[in-house]
């Protein structure tokens, strides 16, 4: 135990020279207490002897940096508030280590441990809060501390500087700054927590999920749903903890961060009224007039606060009415959250539990680790979580405070203050211009207005070249659109087009949606337009398709297709041609058919009325003219005869042509429609961003016409030339050369490879010509041949995705599957005016 | 809307999202659409451009877009939205216990000679 000491450095009795003061006793040395005393002197200097009795031995220090001292990052001469010459200065009597343990209010004195009795006529009770300690065997035991004072922070300094391991009990706000510390100082931190999410009161799911991730990358091991059974001990020392589901981490040190209640022992043995905390009126006034009491001790229109913030208004009601000032007394605070972890920003404000009326606004970046969500109720802003980025924390602290209307810009709301109070939505061009220089346009990598304005004046004339060059907007992108302001401001009409959103519904790129997706395990479509914040109540015809594609592409296996997201064409399983009537087109393997296909064609033309009859460019029979009805009965029938749907109509693989190849040609160096066969067999069926065309030429008079396909082969003697890029539509565009290898395997490993790369990398209705000219043939290389298992890895997701794709959709429609779509709902008949079935 | 109404049968015959048709012998083929906010809508069965079967387009919003060339379909009032220019017959449409119903002399009205 600590020695009392008193800083008494005014040898007064306190009693003033100008007459008799007013004796104001503090009993509580922290935060709150010091703070009262502050602003009563600033109100009236003169009016109080003022006492203050602290329970720990020192000056008066800014509690919760304690978190910082642990961590090593400050010290504790940092984080004094008030140091010995301000209770010198202002004539206070510090009695710093002899706490008060008695409050007699019928002669309004208090007692301390050691025995000195110290008369007051106001009394001021700031003992603030103490830690929760869980009733677990074992709470007693050497090496059980928990985290208030810097006693405990030097305890668990003294605990860290051996090494070993740290179980943090409670994942708050506290436990987790206590684990930051310890892992910190070198200590392997168990962190366990009750709840399923972390710091739960100040976190959504979602949130508490990235921060938990994070602390895990870090090295901490977090255990949530962990309810502690035992605190186990060895020789009278703590050993480590078991949990009730049996599960025991090793603990050299145990902290006690479960929670903290109200410090109100004295008050309620003095016979204040207490509830959870010690009753107070708006003033600050206690059950005893003659009693004030402030801080995280008290309660206060039933409300007890457990965080530093509600303390400069208490103070500052309290001292108005203790130097008798005009004012309107506390009201109640609504309170914000920053975690003090470095490297992890989060903030959080407000209510976010949800329920009528309320709306949600999300933007995530899982890539960077971004969430922000604001809570908005009839036009309110009433909770804020942010993580990764809380920039604009005080911004959205302030909207939520003053509950002003935010009708006005609800829409920029979630991207930040930068962003929704200049009104940049309605007029973006002008809201920029008013910034100044050193406005901050991009929170993530710190780019002000001035220096994106320098670098598109030193020639940056489109978005990704100012992207790329000062990296504004180049991360979450969320100030994509004041960038393009500021091109269009400074440029005029000489900017040059960057990268379209998806659609109008969203101001998020084909590249951002599907990073999202992934990185935030986006699996549903309402899902992406819900978090991906899209303005419209369920998309457009352009994004429905593309995310669902999207999807389909991300979650293989898992995601179930969304029929109402498919153009016709997909929906029905054929070519909606412009009577309204369809085209069917049977798989022809490689091109190879057989006189019982081609009988079977024949029949299925002539039982369906198939007005036309073509050979396709694809190297297979096109039936022109089926009515929607009859497509599941001709389908059935082509399915009879072992055809199945040639995807003809699909943002997927629709033929592999081929020549003859080795087994007829004079020229032929290899098995061309043989190896044709081989990869429409292993590519049929998959979805891509756009059609798909392969061909296989057996050599290199390239009969096939290989070099003007998606994917081509020409065969060479010594092995597989493989081009990709190739388009015989508006614009020709000749296949570049990817690579050459020696066998037949490595010529279907780069093929998966490849598609799986394009369906994964190129945005939706990008064939792969232009996908290629976007990102460049040598992006394309060295994805896939930098790293030699990138080939296996992307042919393994390609066939991964095959199983649950290979299926033919034409036999589940024969066999009766979505038969509303082909058929009409009823049948009017005029003369009748009935409806039929 | 006064008027004698023609059951068509029960909501539950298009899911959300889609679109069924209704041939009226001699006159205008019938879209009836289900929006994914559950509302019902009717039209003729062409769009005013090249005559596609609307009914075969992406549902959005209270808004159709033609499966032939994408063109923009109000469902609300049938007529072509943005820069297209053109309007198709609505045909009055309720939804009463759980089943719709057409206004007959907008269907059959609609008779081609």
């Amino acid at each position: 135990m600590n020695a009392p000491m008193t800083f008494d450095t005014t040898g007064r009795d306190g009693k003033g020279a100008g007459g008799v003061r007013e004796r104001l006793v503090v009993i509580g040395n922290g935060m709150a207490g010091c703070r009262a005393v502050e602003e009563i002197l600033a109100r009236d200097c003169s009016r109080y002897a003022i006492t203050i009795f602290g329970a720990e031995p020192r000056v008066n220090y800014n509690r919760i940096m304690l978190s910082p001292v642990l961590a090593g990052e400050k010290q504790f001469d940092d984080i004094v508030i008030n140091g010995a010459d301000w209770y010198a200065d202002n004539a206070i009597t510090l009695v710093a280590g002899d706490p008060v343990m008695a409050i007699d209010r019928a002669t309004r004195t208090v007692t301390t441990r050691a025995g000195r009795i110290e008369p007051y006529d106001r009394l001021l009770i700031a003992t603030g809060s103490e830690p929760f300690i869980i009733p677990v065997p074992g709470k007693d035991l050497a090496g059980v501390v928990t985290f208030r004072d810097l006693d405990d922070v030097e305890k668990m300094l003294a605990a860290a500087g051996k090494g070993g391991s740290a179980v943090v009990i409670g994942g708050g706000l506290l436990g987790l700054e206590a684990a930051h510390g310890l892992s910190l100082r070198g200590m392997r931190v168990t962190v366990v927590h009750l709840m399923p999410t972390l710091m739960e009161r100040q976190l959504d799911e979602a949130a508490g999920y990235l921060l938990k991730a994070e602390l895990e990358r870090r090295g901490q091991t977090i255990v949530t749903g962990g309810d502690t059974a035992e605190i186990l001990g060895r020789d009278g020392a703590v050993a480590g903890v078991r949990l009730k589901d049996g599960r025991e981490f090793p603990a050299d040190i145990v902290v006690m961060a479960a929670g903290i209640r109200p410090a109100t022992g004295l008050a309620r043995t003095a016979g204040l009224d207490v509830e959870r905390g010690i009753v107070v009126d708006d003033h600050m006034v206690t059950s005893d007039p003659a009693i004030m009491a402030v801080g995280e001790c008290v309660q206060h229109r039933g409300i007890c606060y457990g965080l530093v913030a509600p303390l400069w208004e208490m103070c500052r009601a309290l001292a108005e009415a203790a130097t008798d000032a005009p004012g309107g007394g506390y009201e109640g605070s609504v309170t914000s959250t920053k975690l003090k972890v470095s490297g992890i920003d989060l903030f959080s404000a407000g209510d976010f539990s949800g329920g009528d009326g309320v709306e949600d606004i999300v933007m995530r970046d899982a890539a960077r680790g971004i969430y922000k969500r604001v809570v908005v109720r009839e036009n309110r802003l009433i909770g804020a979580v942010l993580y990764g980025d809380t920039a604009d924390g005080g911004w959205y602290f302030d909207l939520l405070k003053k509950g002003e209307d935010i009708a006005a810009i609800r829409e920029a709301l979630i991207f930040g203050q930068a962003f929704a109070s200049g009104g940049a939505l309605s007029h973006p061009n002008a809201a920029v211009a008013a910034l100044s220089d050193d406005a901050e346009i991009c929170g993530c990598n710190g780019v002000t207005k001035g220096r994106i304005v320098a670098t598109i004046q030193a020639g940056a004339h489109a978005l990704d070249a100012v992207r790329s060059q000062c990296k504004a907007s180049a991360s979450c992108g969320s100030c994509t659109g004041l960038v393009e302001s500021l091109l269009a401001l400074t440029l005029g009409s000489a900017v040059e087009a960057g990268p379209r959103t998806l659609c109008k519904c969203t101001s998020f790129t084909h590249g951002d949606v599907r990073r999202l997706i992934l990185g935030k395990q986006l699996k549903a479509i309402p899902q992406v337009m819900q978090e991906l914040h899209w303005s419209t109540p369920d998309g457009c015809a352009t994004c429905r398709p593309a995310l669902n594609y999207y999807l389909l592409c991300a979650w293989p296996g898992e995601y179930v297709d969304d029929q109402q997201s498919r153009f016709v064409n997909e929906r029905l399983h054929a070519n909606i041609q412009k009577d309204g009537t369809y085209s069917v087109v049977p798989r022809m393997w490689g091109g190879l058919t057989t006189p019982a296909e081609l009988r079977a064609i024949a029949d299925a033309a002539e039982k369906y009325g198939a007005r036309t009859v073509k050979v396709t460019g694809g190297q297979r029979i096109d039936l022109f003219g089926i009515r929607k009805e009859d497509l599941p009965a001709i389908w059935g029938d082509l399915n009879a005869a072992g055809m199945v749907s040639g995807h003809a109509y699909g943002k997927a693989l629709r033929t592999v042509k081929t020549c003859v190849g080795s087994e007829w040609c004079r020229f032929g160096t290899q098995d061309s429609t043989g190896l044709g066969v081989t990869i429409e067999r292993m590519t049929w069926g998959s979805w891509m961003p756009h059609k798909f065309k392969i061909a296989v030429s057996g050599c290199p008079r390239n009969c096939a016409e290989a070099t003007i396909k998606d994917f081509g082969v020409v065969c060479v003697d010594s092995g597989y030339e493989l081009h990709v890029g190739g388009n015989g539509g508006i614009k020709v565009r000749a296949t570049d050369l990817l690579c050459k290898v020696a066998t037949e395997q490595e010529a279907l490993d780069v093929c998966a490879a490849f598609i799986q790369l394009y369906r994964e990398d190129a945005w939706y209705l990008e064939r792969t010509a232009p996908w290629i000219e976007r990102v460049g043939l040598d992006y394309v290389k060295s994805a896939l041949f930098s790293d030699p298992d990138a080939v296996p890895s992307l042919a393994a997701r390609f066939h991964y995705s095959q199983q649950f794709m290979q299926e033919d959709p034409w036999a589940r429609r024969a066999a009766g599957e979505d038969a509303a779509l082909h058929q009409h709902l009823a049948e009017v008949r005029p003369l009748a005016l009935e409806v039929a079935r | 809307m006064i008027g004698e109404w023609l059951d068509v049968g029960p909501v539950g015959q298009i899911a959300p999202g889609d679109a069924r048709t209704l041939p009226v012998r001699g006159g205008e083929e019938i879209a009836i659409f289900h929006t994914l906010d559950n509302r019902f809508y009717a039209l003729v069965n062409k769009c005013p451009h090249k005559q596609g079967p609307l009914s075969q387009g992406i549902v959005h919003g209270s808004v159709v877009t033609c499966p032939l060339h994408n063109w923009n379909i109000s469902l609300k009032t049938g007529e072509a939205l943005g820069d297209d220019k053109g309007c198709v017959p609505t045909i009055p449409l309720k939804v009463d216990a759980g089943r719709i119903y057409l206004l007959r002399e907008a269907v059959v009205g609609r008779q081609v000679a």
